[in-house]
């Protein structure tokens, strides 16, 4: 059954994007994002959004990967099997720091990538967005905006009323199942 | 061509397999010959595209965006085709997974105090990390095709893109990730090289045990990748037409990229004859004179030739401007730097501290096609990239564009942004 999921309405350059940016949020939606072909600068001020906690994310795994690297060679080094090479000693953690700092970059990279999908709810197959025939030109040169029924404040006539009022064009109800 | 170089590279690989490395042109003093070569030259190359996309970006270079994408894919098919050295010169490759991270059928696990293991670690994340930055940069590109595409093309183009949406909550994270993973791979870039350079300088071998190898191994990668980046940008850019986004501005600037690396390379030879002369060391002496006016003269000439002299053209800037001078320079300097790491390897090794043990070098026919297959390798990779992808960075030139900038609009009389 077909129902309403939101409505998107377009704006002409990233200027007008921003202060319909400002103009949303400060008439108290919050489940509304804009959407653009490349990021804009001064949007997450906007929108009031906070800062992305990704860097938290990366710094914590990065730590994690080095601790594990290191703890993981002493381990094969000096309790597992140890092996006496050229007289080395068993914990030679100088030549042991390499493969830290592998790890060390690997899994804050992993961090940095999988803790963005995460972040944006990535990957997802489907989105009701794409619903809307228009909303394909967003990845070209369109910039819309788009509340989505979830949100408190949301009211089918009067939301599009409002957008139209901030300078929205091509005003359309987001339909599908 | 490229295919019938894949096919020719199999082949190779599939008769070393077979009868075992006595086919390649090794001998006793020299145990490793054209496949360390090309291992160094693959993974070198493939350091230019982590630069321009991790290192110019952390330095706001906007001019990156023009060919940062096809940079990175030439990265990431540069390592592969490196990675298939060490894989085969094992000669039983069936043995390779000795050098991972697991025991044997004895329990014995491998040895962390061991150079070669460092590389595999090391080579293994920078292949893994420069994938991931690649495919981050690309899903909202992913994401523009998806929108043009029909039937089985958008949903597999859909599948790969992820759904993106191009929201600003989505960029915001976006954004963020970006960044990270250009400051993870900034000392990553400058990391693996290093401990390439570590294999030679952890041995005793006169002329390998020096500590300027690092560095120099590092100045040497980028030039030789902006060498084969430029190589490749201007074959794509007079195929595709792509005159307006990457201009010969950008073409510049990598030529004084190449101009201050290779003078870079160059100081780093003089170096090694300075600290040679100056240790007082008869080997160490001896390695660097007999490298350059023993039997393998004409390889360092020609490597002194084409890496040091060829970049120095580009003082000029009529000549740094200049579309064929900056082909037949990029190609010399390709050459150049492929000799670079022969005379490392084979002048050193060949001639060691005993007379007695010395020998000459000389490839067989398989070395030489395994090396002419391992483009067949690279080349396939990268046409099927040019087909199927999108070489530039949409999103990211969108982005530069004066265009972009809200305050454009606020004040339209006088253009700001960053780009031209």
């Amino acid at each position: 059954m077909n129902q309403t999921l939101g409505v998107l309405a377009r704006f002409a350059n990233p200027a007008e994007l921003i202060d319909a940016a400002k103009k949303v949020r400060d008439a108290g939606y919050e489940k509304f994002d804009c959407h653009s072909p490349f990021p804009i600068h001064g949007m997450d001020d906007a929108m009031g959004l906070k800062r992305s906690p990704l860097g938290y994310i990366v710094g914590a795994l990065t730590v994690t990967g080095a601790t594990f690297g290191m703890a993981f060679q002493y381990w094969i080094a000096a309790v597992e099997y140890p092996l006496v090479i050229s007289g080395k000693p068993f914990f030679s953690w100088q030549a042991f720091f390499i493969v830290t700092f592998a790890l060390f970059v690997l899994f804050g990279a992993f961090g940095a990538v999988f803790g963005m999908f995460g972040l944006n709810r990535l990957p997802r197959l489907h989105h009701p967005l794409f619903y809307s025939d228009q909303f394909a030109k967003v990845t070209d040169d369109a910039f819309f905006v788009s509340i989505e029924l979830d949100d408190a404040k949301f009211d089918e006539s009067k939301t599009q009323e409002f957008l139209a009022s901030i300078g929205g064009t091509d005003i359309e109800l987001v339909v599908g199942e | 061509m490229a295919v019938s170089g894949l096919m020719l590279l199999l082949g190779a690989i599939g008769w070393l397999v077979w009868e075992g490395t006595g086919v390649w042109g090794l001998n006793n003093p020299v145990g490793w010959g054209w496949a360390i070569v090309n291992f160094v030259f693959w993974v070198g190359i493939g350091h230019a595209g982590t630069l321009i996309s991790a290192i110019l970006f952390l330095l706001r270079q906007q001019w990156r965006t023009a060919i940062n994408r096809f940079a990175e894919a030439m990265t990431i098919f540069a390592v592969i085709t490196a990675l298939v050295f060490p894989g085969i010169h094992v000669g039983r490759i069936w043995l390779a997974y000795y050098m991972f991270p697991i025991p044997n059928q004895m329990l014995i696990w491998p040895n962390f105090r061991s150079p070669l293991l460092w590389d595999i670690f090391a080579v293994g994340t920078y292949f893994t990390v420069s994938t991931l930055f690649w495919y981050v940069g690309l899903i909202p590109d992913l994401a523009t095709l998806r929108d043009r595409a029909t039937k089985v093309r958008k949903k597999v183009l859909g599948f790969f893109a992820l759904g993106w949406r191009g929201g600003n909550r989505q960029w915001q994270h976006y954004e963020k990730a970006y960044l990270m993973l250009a400051g993870l791979a900034t000392p990553l870039v400058l990391s693996v090289h290093s401990v390439v350079a570590t294999d030679f300088a952890t041995s005793l071998v006169p002329g390998w045990h020096t500590t300027i190898f690092p560095p120099y191994f590092v100045a040497g990668a980028v030039f030789s990748g902006f060498g084969m980046v430029l190589t490749l940008a201007l074959i794509a850019r007079k195929i595709y037409g792509l005159e307006d986004i990457i201009t010969i501005n950008h073409l510049e600037k990598m030529n004084k990229i190449i101009l201050v690396t290779g003078s870079m390379v160059g100081y780093a030879y003089m170096t090694e004859f300075f600290i040679a002369w100056y240790s007082q060391n008869d080997f160490e002496v001896f390695a660097f004179i007999n490298r350059a006016f023993g039997p393998y003269a004409w390889a360092y000439w020609i490597m002194f030739l084409c890496n040091v002299i060829t970049p120095q053209i580009f003082w000029f800037k009529k000549l740094r401007r200049s579309i064929p001078v900056m082909f037949v320079a990029s190609i010399f300097v390709n050459i150049g730097m492929w000799f670079e790491r022969f005379v490392i390897t084979v002048t050193s090794l060949s001639r060691d501290y005993l007379p007695s043990s010395w020998d000459y070098f000389s490839p067989s026919i398989w070395d030489i096609l395994t090396f002419v297959g391992s483009f067949g390798l690279f080349f396939t990779f990268f046409l099927l990239f040019l087909r199927f992808l999108p070489m530039v960075a949409l999103s990211e030139v969108k982005g530069v564009m004066p265009e972009s900038d809200p305050h454009y609009y606020h004040h339209k009389e006088k253009e700001v942004g960053g780009a031209k």
